[in-house]
């Protein structure tokens, strides 16, 4: 560990101790609002107002600026919780267990909307709201682990037992993040290949579509941080109920 | 460009808002639920420390 700078280790090891973690969320969260605020209004009127539109699609692939951040943070989301899941299975650290289940209802999220708005996307440009290929296949399992996920942890009553078992899950359904990110290649596709992280190192895109588009990913990302830290603050005071400073918080009267 | 040229969006309206607007619920639903479940938890809580 030698190569870890102190100060990070001591920050590590404050924010696995619950009633920290608990004060610091509440802390950063109207810094985190703010900077969302600001990267969301920034990138959509970046991309629905000042981006020209598509000279093939036209207005259509404005749906691009929600689609793919969204489908994006659906694998970033779920490689979260398999390092969570690892973490949570080697060191039995409470809050690795809880941003893993966390992140489960946020990933689903994410996985249902980049589907929904791919279908919105496809069928005035493909002209079907759906074909069984092998992108939108693997994402739409990619759906059911995360729904499997929350489903095995709402089904165990022994919290502890449960997060080792959704992680172990967590951990198998990795297979298939490789799978949904190259099928557009392995595969022949009505999915169009990678447009922004191309082989030549180049985006395929304008930067005035690009930029918005970058914006929204950032946006998207500072979303699940807050959307998880609402989660796990929640899931905190009800797995550490009897503990000394959750009763303490509700002693003070704590509102929230 | 005028507001309804906007909101048109070159013919493709109904698929660009319906994107945005179940975005919108979505994402929105995601933090509410949870600030709600903790509010009441909290609210229970401290009913039972009274008793």
């Amino acid at each position: 560990m030698f190569l870890i700078p102190d100060a990070v280790v001591r920050f590590y090891h404050r924010m696995a101790s619950p009633p920290h973690f608990y004060t610091f969320t509440e802390q950063c969260m109207p810094w985190l609002v703010g900077v969302f605020v600001i990267l969301v209004s920034a990138g959509l009127v970046g991309g629905l107002y000042l981006a020209p539109a598509d000279y093939q699609q036209g207005d259509s692939y404005r749906i691009i600026y929600i689609h793919v951040p969204s489908a994006w943070m659906s694998l970033f989301i779920y490689i979260v919780m398999a390092v969570a899941g690892a973490i949570g299975l080697v060191w039995r650290i409470k809050l690795a267990e809880v941003v893993l289940v966390s992140s489960a209802p946020i990933g689903a999220a994410f996985t249902f909307i980049a589907l929904v708005t791919g279908s919105l996307w496809g069928k005035p440009m493909w002209g079907t709201w759906w074909v069984w290929d092998a992108r939108l296949t693997s994402e739409l399992v990619l759906l059911f682990l995360y729904l499997g996920v929350m489903g095995l942890y709402g089904a165990m009553d022994d919290k502890r037992v449960a997060s080792k078992a959704v992680a172990i899950l967590a951990l198998v359904g990795v297979v298939n993040i490789p799978i949904i990110h190259y099928s557009v290649e392995w595969w022949s596709s009505l999915h169009q290949g990678p447009t922004v992280i191309t082989k030549t190192g180049k985006p395929a895109m304008h930067s005035s579509m690009l930029i918005p588009l970058l914006l929204m990913a950032l946006a998207f990302k500072v979303y699940y941080v807050i959307a998880l830290m609402q989660r796990a603050r929640t899931e905190l005071l009800s797995r550490e109920r009897n503990s000394q400073w959750v009763k303490n918080k509700i002693a003070m009267g704590a509102k929230l | 460009m005028s507001v309804q040229e906007f909101f048109a969006m070159g013919g493709y309206g109904f698929y660009v808002w319906t994107s945005y607007g179940l975005t919108l619920v979505v994402l929105a639903a995601n933090v509410v639920i949870p600030i709600r479940q903790r509010r009441q938890f909290l609210r229970q809580q401290a009913l039972k420390q009274k008793r």
